[in-house]
């Protein structure tokens, strides 16, 4: 009976602690792959990285700095597209819309979510490429963008929902019209959790690499404007992680650091905006 | 979840109530319509999305109709397009990433939701958190430099030697393959399950852990045989969502799974995922059919994500409804 | 959210700022095999004519086709020509046709790693087919060892590599195999991506190079830059006058001359098997393809003005990067052709 016991404490203690490793081994793979970025792509960061265009294969120096700009870019767009859409989007849904529209549009955009990024570039080709016969910026933001829609209206229509009803009622009982509480009251209150959900979704879009390799294209030099293709960060990883040549291999290392960096650097920042914010139930 | 933030976990969409008294304005006419406008084109984009897929496929469809799923020859010279191989790639990479990821992922879970403290937990789960948002275009660099080498030179050789007499670890190593493609997505994946569990298992209800533990059983007794099961549905759920992530994930596989339509018993093999193949031809299929079939692919894994993501949500909400229907109770 | 948009505006106004210049950007697409040279000769190029800018990405042959065939690049190129459908397809579609303008001369090489084999391998026709068909899977079988007394080869199977993206490496590969096996042209045929009968693919020539390289026994081919640059060994090709020959600058020149005086109005020459005892087989041209219509004059004439500039100072510069450069005739030939790009 002892014995038995012994052995279901053992049991226990051995399999919490199993847990525990798990967690930690999948902690320490986010440090591991950060390290290995900053071991090959470290040294390889400099201020030509940042300021320069790429040169030739054989000639040494040359950086990025288009493709950073190009992210940049395509970031904006997607985000002038994809965030009124589902910001006003979810506006509707939380503050007008009878119940079987709001499955409708919601069930829409959970779709949209699970589509994988290689199939939101097939739709964007066809759609922002094909019909105009050039690659272009416009054509990788709108592919962008799609893919913020469904994260921006989801999260911020769980956001307004959570504006607490007493704040809409007095609103209300002073006289304001239901347009004027929305804009006054409600999405100010919800306003912290909102932008969050924005930067989270830049940043999931941000490292997007499949839809761009059939709009956004690529670019060796300036992009010429909105309606020429555009470097950007990912698509330049893409292929000279893939390339023969060693030069690449690391300047490859080093736009990863970059893009990771930048992407992790947004996730904080938002995260940090909605801890400090009022509005938001754990 | 790192791409969505969802302070309202567990609520149904459709509880609550919010409509307050409709009060007759001007103003709130053209409010509703300009943003049933923005909510309708949602739908709009859904549905022009998935008719460009139906239509961008027609001419495959029709002719090789469901031939194209069950054969195996993909030829574009010759115009013969079969997507055997590649559906064969999606879903064994997906497989192995799920038998590596699911017992981590869950293990991480329950630690992070039973055992450590609340700010342990909500620290390593921002941490999590974070590895989510890794782009996949950076694993595969990792998988092609770091992953591939080490593959090749000492985890498949031993795997054959240990396990070589069962034919999935049989045949050369050449590192890169479904086996490599599939720890690379295991990776990726660890980070869904994680989140989703662990919100999961922190919705069951206090009450219940306390009776198992009042009635002499372990800890981990009470864990594993109380709360786990309390929550399977939606641990099931968050397992569901990470296929759909795993069946969809483009860079990471096509930068390591070799890129060969074959199907071979060996997981050393090379291979070619349904995402993969669409992100290497279809910039360079010169032929209409051959668009055809790989957007016809594109159509396939849709279908696919879409399915498995509606099982995963049902279930996760099934069992956030349980929770708190028996919190009430 | 008024803070965003003002740093939104702030980022629109430096792009704006640098688009403000008067550059004309021409996009191209297509082979990766010429890339390093191509994206050479654009620098080159630009220096001198810092007006223009010519955007080349390095897709691979079928993209370039596709792509300009589409419309969405100015120009595309390609290691093997467009097939007539190719050509029909693009006439229909545009109303006009596209031309070929051969840029370059290289070499496709058969690569190998054979543990305990330092010798220089030596390739019939047959040997290379039975290899990539399957028919010959032991590296010490006769078709193999016939050609290469005195080396001893092992008795282990053979590992095949071949591209897995459609390619003009590949093109030319399987064309020269389609040119000197019956059974290879009626079983798989030509082309930028067929149909392998055996064996494993690599993504781009480092996909082949690093499974050669990192698996004993295996054979790849990869274009002779990308063998030379990785130091990887690589095999003579018995050509067509019987000799056995290494790829290198004069072998593939050699292989250029017999096809330059046949040269075709149209420039679609396959050079693969070529005749002349010291030309070697797996050679090919590698072209720009280019409308035979511009809307934009401007656009055109900055583009003509690059292909003259690469036919007369560019290819000074192609043997630095181990390509072979084009024969006179050829290079007049296109001089003339080039007119017709209106």
């Amino acid at each position: 009976m002892n014995a038995r016991l012994r052995w279901r404490k053992f049991l226990s203690n051995f399999m919490l602690t199993m847990t525990g490793v798990c967690a930690v081994v999948s902690v320490a793979v986010l440090f591991f792959i950060l390290g290995c970025l900053v071991y090959q792509g470290g040294t390889s960061i400099n201020w030509n990285f940042f300021t320069k265009l790429p040169v030739p294969v054989g000639e040494t120096g040359g950086g990025m700095a288009n493709a950073i700009v190009g992210t940049g870019e395509l970031l904006i767009l997607a985000t002038l597209f994809g965030v009124p859409i589902g910001f006003f989007g979810a506006v509707y849904l939380a503050e007008f819309s009878g119940s079987a529209m709001a499955f409708v549009v919601r069930y829409a955009a959970d779709l949209l979510n699970g589509v994988p990024s290689i199939v939101i570039g097939i739709f964007a080709y066809a759609v922002a490429v094909h019909p105009f016969g050039h690659f272009s910026t416009y054509a990788g933001g709108f592919a962008l963008g799609l893919m913020m829609i469904p994260i921006t209206l989801r999260s911020t229509e769980e956001f307004l929902l959570a504006v607490p009803r007493t704040l809409r009622e007095g609103a209300m009982a002073l006289g304001a019209s239901k347009w004027k509480t929305i804009v006054t009251v409600i999405v100010p209150a919800a306003y912290r959790g909102i932008l969050t959900a924005i930067l989270l979704a830049v940043a999931r879009v941000a490292g997007e690499t499949a839809p761009l390799l059939f709009t956004a294209f690529g670019n060796t030099y300036w992009s010429k404007g909105l309606k020429d293709a555009t470097s950007s960060l990912p698509a330049v990883i893409y292929s000279y992680a893939l390339s023969p040549y060693d030069d690449w291999h690391r300047q490859a290392w080093a736009a990863g650091l970059v893009l990771l960096v930048l992407v992790l650097v947004i996730n904080i920042v938002a995260r940090g905006i909605l801890s400090r914010g009022i509005s938001v139930p754990r | 979840m790192a791409t969505t933030t969802s302070p309202a976990h567990g609520a149904s969409p459709l509880s609550g109530s919010r409509h307050f008294v409709n009060r007759a304005d001007h103003g709130d006419e053209i409010a509703r319509v300009i943003t049933f406008i923005f909510a309708a084109s949602v739908v709009l984009i859904t549905l022009l999305l998935v008719l460009s897929l139906w239509q961008g496929s027609a001419l495959a469809r029709h002719k090789f109709g469901f031939s194209f799923f069950v054969t195996q020859v993909w030829d574009p010279n010759a115009g013969i397009f079969g997507a055997l191989p590649f559906i064969y790639g999606t879903l064994v990479t997906a497989v192995v990433s799920l038998l590596i990821a699911v017992p981590l992922g869950i293990g991480a879970a329950i630690f992070l939701a039973e055992l450590a403290p609340a700010r342990v937990s909500d620290t390593l789960e921002f941490f999590i958190d974070l590895l989510a948002a890794v782009p996949s275009v950076i694993y595969g660099v990792l998988g092609i430099f770091l992953i591939v080498p080490l593959m090749r030179s000492y985890i498949e050789p031993a795997l054959k030697k240990t396990l070589g007499f069962i034919p999935l670890f049989q045949g050369p190593a050449y590192g890169i393959g479904f086996l490599t493609a599939g720890i690379v997505l295991a990776v990726m994946i660890i980070p869904y399950i994680i989140s989703v569990s662990r919100e999961v298992l922190l919705s069951v209800p206090r009450d219940q852990r306390e009776a198992a533990l009042s009635l002499g059983a372990t800890r981990w007794e009470s864990t594993w045989k109380v709360v786990v099961p309390f929550a399977r549905t939606g641990i099931m759920g968050s397992i569901f969502l990470a296929l759909a992530r795993a069946l969809g994930e483009t860079m990471a596989v096509t930068m390591v799974i070799g890129n060969t339509p074959q199907i071979s018993a060996s997981l050393f093999a090379s291979g070619y995922s349904i995402a993969a193949a669409i992100a290497n031809e279809f910039n360079e299929a010169s032929s209409p059919l051959h668009s055809q079939a790989l957007i016809e692919l594109g159509l396939v894994l849709f279908l696919l994500t879409f399915i498995l993501n509606g099982i995963a949500r049902l279930l996760i909400i099934a069992t956030s409804q349980r929770g708190s229907g028996t919190a009430n109770a | 959210m008024k803070r965003f948009a003002g740093i939104a505006l702030v980022v629109f106004g430096l792009a704006a700022a640098l688009w403000a210049d008067s550059t004309l950007s021409i996009n191209g697409a297509g082979a990766s095999f010429p890339n390093p040279i191509y994206t050479k000769w654009i620098a080159d190029f630009q220096k001198k004519n810092t007006s223009i800018q010519i955007n080349y990405q390095s897709i691979g042959s079928g993209g370039g086709i596709k792509q300009v065939t589409e419309g969405t690049v100015d120009f595309g190129a390609s290691d093997g020509p467009m097939n007539d459908d190719q050509l029909k397809a693009f006439q229909d579609k545009h109303g006009f046709g596209i031309l070929h303008f051969p840029t370059v001369l290289g070499a496709v090489v058969p690569s190998y790693n054979i543990p305990g084999v330092n010798a220089e391998l030596n390739f019939t026709p047959d040997a290379l087919a039975g290899i990539y068909l399957g028919k010959i899977t032991k590296w010490n079988d006769p078709a193999i060892a016939g050609a290469n007394s005195g080396v001893k080869l092992p008795a282990d199977d053979i590992v095949v590599v071949h591209r897995s993206d459609g390619s003009g490496t590949s093109y030319i590969w399987t064309d020269y195999l389609a040119k000197v096996s019956g059974d290879w042209k009626t079983k798989v045929n030509k082309g930028a991506s067929v149909n392998w009968p055996v064996g494993l693919g690599g993504k781009g020539n480092e996909g082949v190079a690093g499974v050669v390289k990192n698996t004993p026994d295996s054979i790849g081919y990869v274009e002779l830059i990308y063998a030379i640059q990785n130091k990887m060994p690589y095999g003579k090709v018995r050509n067509s006058a019987g000799t056995f020959i290494k790829a290198d600058l004069e072998s593939v020149t050699a292989a250029a001359a017999g096809a330059a005086k046949g040269m075709p109005e149209d420039f679609r020459v396959s050079i693969t098997d070529a005749p002349g005892k010291t030309a070697y087989p797996i050679s090919s041209f590698t072209w720009l393809l280019i409308p035979q219509k511009f809307s934009d004059a401007a656009k055109r004439d900055a583009l003509k003005g690059f292909v003259k500039w690469m036919l007369a100072d560019g290819q000074n510069e192609v043997e630095a990067l181990s390509y072979a450069k084009l024969p006179k005739e050829v290079i007049a030939m296109e001089l003339k052709a080039l007119n017709n790009v209106q």
